[in-house]
Formats: C-alpha cells, structure tokens, sequence
C-alpha cells in the first residue's frame, strides 16, 4: 500500500513531511540560536584552508656574494651565487624570481619565491582515513573468509582456533586492542627488527592491523552465517557429482553466500570506518587526529567537528551505495 | 556393480536411530531396482549410503569393486561415476540450466568448455527441455527442474544412478515427465537404483523390487512376486495401505 493512501486526505500527508522539516529546522535553530547566547562566533570562511591551501616556497641564500648567472632551463632557473671564497647553484622554479644579475646577497637573502597548492591538513587526514580502511578491509575480508571457513571446519585445530580468535576479539574493545596492537605487540616487533638490523614498521601498519583483525572476527561470523544458510542440499548435490569440498565451496556454495554476506558486510565495513577514527590515538593523524589538531590551532571547534562528520558521511555513503550497487548486479536473473 | 553387505547405520541426533540393520544386497549391472517401504524405513539412508552422503558405521559397500568405506578410497573419484538425483532437486539456483550440467563436466571432468556445452545440451534434448538451456532454476517448473538435475548426473557418464524419492516433491501432472525420462534411461541399460512411492513405475520398469521396513531388508523379488503374491505380512500390509 503506498504510504499517502494511509492518510484520508492528502493533505494530512503533506502536512506530517512539513512537521519533519519544521522538527528538523528546529533543530538547527536552536543550536544556532544557543550558540550566540554563549557568543560563539561563526568563521565559516576559514575552513576552506584546511582543504587547500597556498603554500609559499621561498630560496634563501646561504652564503654572501653576487649573483653570478641567471640561466633558464627547461623547467627551472639557476641561480649561480659568488662569494669571496666559494660559490653555490640555488635551482627555482620559473618565475617569482627575486633577485638579478649583478645583485649583492647576504645569506638569508630570498633568492626566489612562489606559491602553490597544497592538499591541507583535512584532505590529508581524510585521504589516510580513506586508505587505512581499505587496506583494513580487505585484509579483514580474507581473514573472515578463512576464519569463517575454519570456524565451520570438522578439523578441531582449525576450528578451535578460529572460535579462540573471534571470541577474543568480540569480547575485548578496540581501543585495547589498538594499544595491544602498537604498544605491546609494535614495541615487540620493532625491537627485535632493530636488533637485526632491519626496517622498522610504521605505526600505520599496527593501526591497520588491528582493524583488519578486528573486522576479520565479525567478517567471519558474517562468513559462517552465510555459508550456513544455504541449504545443506546444494552441497550434497555438489558432492554427488564428484566435487571435493574446496571445488564445492569455490563454485557452488561461496557465490551463493556472497549474496546474502553482502549487506551486513557492508554495515561491517561502515563500521570499520568509523572505527578508524581511534588511530589517531596512537599517532596516525587520520581525519579525527587531523580534525583536532586543526581545532587547537584554529580555535574553531564547532564548524571543524561538523565538518568532520559530515566527511565521514561522505566516505560511509559512498560505500553503502558500492555495496548496493554489488548487490544489484549479485542478483540472479 | 553395487555389493552392499551387512551395513549398519544408527543415528545418534535428535534421538538413537537405527536407520539401517544389516542390510545385504547386490545390484547387477543393468539392472532396475526400486526400493519401497513406509517412512523412516531406511530406504533413502542405503541409497545415501551407497555415494557416502551418509557414512555407514560398519559392513562393506562396493561400488564397482572400491570398497568405498575404506577410510583409503578416494570417494569424489567413486562419486563421480555415481549420479543422483534427490527429492528437492537441489539445483545450483546461481546458474543457468545448461551451466549447472556442465559445471561438474568442467571441473572434474575438466572437458573442454565445447565438449561440456555439446553434452549439456544433447542431454538437455535428452529430457526435452533444450529450449531452457539459458533459463536459471526459480522460473523452471518442478518437473522441468527435475529433469535438469537428471540431466546433470548423466552429464558425468556414470555407472549407476541413484534417485531418491525424484518425484514426491512434484505436482501431480509433472509427475509423468519425470518418470518418462526414467523409463528412457532403464531400456537404455542403465543401472538404477530408486527410491520411490510411484508403484506403477514399480511394476513396470523394475527388474527387482526391494521392500524395507524399520531398516531391514524385509523382503525382494520380481514386481509380479511382489505386487500379487508377497510372502511377509509386513509387505501385505503395506501394499494394502498404498495401493
């Protein structure tokens, strides 16, 4: 039944979505109107720069002396600077140049400067944000998959273990975890790559780590959940025909499940997301760690943590309607 | 072809069971046989048994000489020369009619995607449903369901075909079709092994009728034996019951 047609008269209908927008409108207002009683002055227009801002590259001169030369190449200018004693090359880009032939210089002197664009400090975190939940998400995608598959194995090893990691997981919060992940675990892994002489992990990849391990135990359970409801008989068919068990799960029974893991994967993936904004806590300067390091120096909280929120929105709409999309196309026929 | 002797089954879940009590037969080559007896007799426990969907406890089961209760036998090589097909049909509903015949082709057969096509669709001729080779299970009727999953089992060239119950889950006026495409399969020669409530079918295609009662083998014999002049009570009470 078309929800207008539950009311008699139409306009009732209309009437209840204005009470939605007035509730809405509300809302807002008083927010808006409690702020100017405590005095808080809205500065909008100082946001766009933590977007994109202009950075302005300046040359300075190190050593005293005459600019020698002057000569364009291709992309840049060099500066060949004489002193009594030595000389130096400063290479700049075309134009905004300071300084001509024949000029003394004092070291500090700015030889040349221009300014360019440069993703600012939310864009950065956001883009962090962005990359550590992918990464985070398809490793936690595999580790379900295989913890899913373990968890309903026949094997004891694997199944034990599998429902020893989710019940770890599940039960105990992220944010110990993360600290697990960098503190204990990161100061383990460091130490002994240091003492090997060997590269050290950034704490970006600990970060990633707890994630994917934290959506692997759900993604798994997720797993499980749909591989076990597709109907036992379609892998005795499989079986029957002389499938073994990995050859079944690859072709029968996997694409099948996928249609129903799909959509609360996709509420996992949210999540994960979402999560992500804990990283920051040990020193990954994803978008909430960028957003309050912009708040101390801006001083401008409000318009920042809307402004953050509404930038996760963005990042969790757009994978809520990719995975809609996936799920589209899942459908048979 | 299938020596089946003193295989036991018990169930242990929701409660003990005793699906099948030394069970002995033998089914030659070519031959038709259909097993009947009342629900939870154990009838589609041994056809189960016989492609190790269920594992018995104890006996031996040859197929074709392998003793597939050997812990050693390789049992997707056994199963692959063992079709079935089952009450619910159990087709994969992710692919087309021609694509769940000539998956298996593929993948343990490993035919050429050709060859595979070219046998799917002899046999979906077979059957007489080649105009629904691209259609997917959900906008097939029962029978024409069922009938794909016939063809899906004979795409593998198997020895033996076991169906269990293939026309109890079918409206009435499908039943016919199916049961069509059997009798095809019978005078070919196949070996058959089925499982079922159709009677005339019974009476008409089998070699040997098999009766089955709390899981033993109650009595076997001709379908004239069995049909006019059953020895054991428990068969005449049965028949009494159904026909």
């Amino acid at each position: 039944m078309q929800p207008k047609s539950r009311f008699k008269k139409p306009v009732a209908y209309y009437g209840w979505i204005g009470v939605f927008f007035l509730v809405l409108f509300a809302l807002c207002g008083a927010l808006y109107y409690s702020t100017l009683k405590i005095d808080y002055v809205w500065r909008w227009y100082r946001i766009p720069r933590y977007f994109i801002y202009e950075e302005n590259v300046e040359t300075k001169a190190f050593i005293d002396g005459e600019v020698e030369r002057i000569s364009r190449q291709d992309n840049t200018t060099s500066i060949l600077v004489k002193g009594p004693t030595n000389q130096e090359v400063y290479t700049v880009e075309h134009g905004g140049l300071r300084v001509a032939e024949g000029d003394l210089i004092y070291p500090g002197d700015v030889l040349a400067s221009y300014s360019r664009r440069r993703p600012g400090i939310l864009i950065q975190g956001l883009w962090l944000t962005l990359k550590v939940s992918l990464i985070a998400i398809v490793f936690g995608v595999l580790i379900g998959l295989f913890g899913g598959i373990a968890r309903i194995s026949h094997n004891p090893a694997f199944k034990w273990l599998a429902i020893t990691y989710i019940e770890l997981i599940r039960g105990s919060p992220l944010l110990v975890q993360i600290f697990i992940w960098y503190f204990v675990l990161g100061t383990l892994i460091n130490t002994l790559l240091a003492r090997n002489n060997l590269y050290q992990i950034s704490p970006l990849w600990f970060g990633v780590a707890a994630l994917a391990c934290f959506a692997g135990a759900y993604v798994a359970e997720i797993v499980r959940a749909g591989i076990q409801s597709i109907h036992r008989g379609q892998t005795e068919a499989a079986r029957s025909l002389g499938m073994t068990y990995a050859q079944c799960m690859i072709h029968v029974i996997l694409p099948q499940a996928t249609r129903r893991i799909l959509p609360p994967l996709a509420g996992q993936f949210i999540s994960l997301i979402k999560d992500s904004s804990l990283l920051g806590i040990i020193a990954i300067r994803e978008l909430t760690k960028a957003t309050r390091e912009v708040v101390t120096t801006s001083l401008q909280p409000f318009e920042l943590w809307f402004i953050c929120a509404i930038l996760y929105l963005m990042l969790t709409f757009a994978l809520s309607m990719f995975v809609q999309y996936l799920e589209r196309r899942a459908v048979v026929t | 072809m299938i020596d089946v002797r003193n295989v036991y089954k018990t169930f242990f879940a929701p409660h003990e069971i005793r699906a099948l009590v030394d069970v002995t037969t033998k089914i030659e080559a070519g031959e038709v046989v259909v097993v009947i007896g009342p629900s939870g007799s154990g009838k589609s426990t041994l056809l189960r048994c016989l492609n190790h969907l269920e594992a018995a406890e104890s006996g031996h089961i040859l197929i074709d000489g392998i003793d597939i209760l050997n812990p050693k036998t390789d049992i997707d090589k056994v199963r692959a020369e063992v079709g079935m097909v089952f009450q619910s049909f159990n087709l994969f509903p992710h692919k087309t009619a021609l694509q769940n015949i000539t998956l298996a082709q593929r993948v343990v057969r490993k035919r050429s995607k050709d060859k595979a096509h070219e046998k799917a669709m002899f046999l979906l001729n077979k059957v007489g449903i080649a105009d629904k080779a691209g259609v997917y299970p959900d906008q097939l009727s029962g029978g024409q369901q069922q009938r794909v999953a016939i063809a899906r089992a004979l795409a593998m060239d198997p020895k033996v075909m076991l169906f269990d119950e293939p026309t109890s889950a079918l409206d009435p006026e499908m039943i016919g079709e199916v049961l069509e495409v059997m009798k095809t399969l019978a005078r070919e020669g196949m070996t058959m092994v089925v499982v079922t409530h159709e009677m005339g079918f019974a009476r008409e295609v089998a070699d040997r009728v098999i009766f089955m009662d709390e899981g033993a083998i109650v009595e076997v014999g001709t379908p004239e034996h069995f049909f006019t002049s059953p020895t054991h009570e428990r068969t005449k009470l049965f028949l009494s019951q159904i026909l």
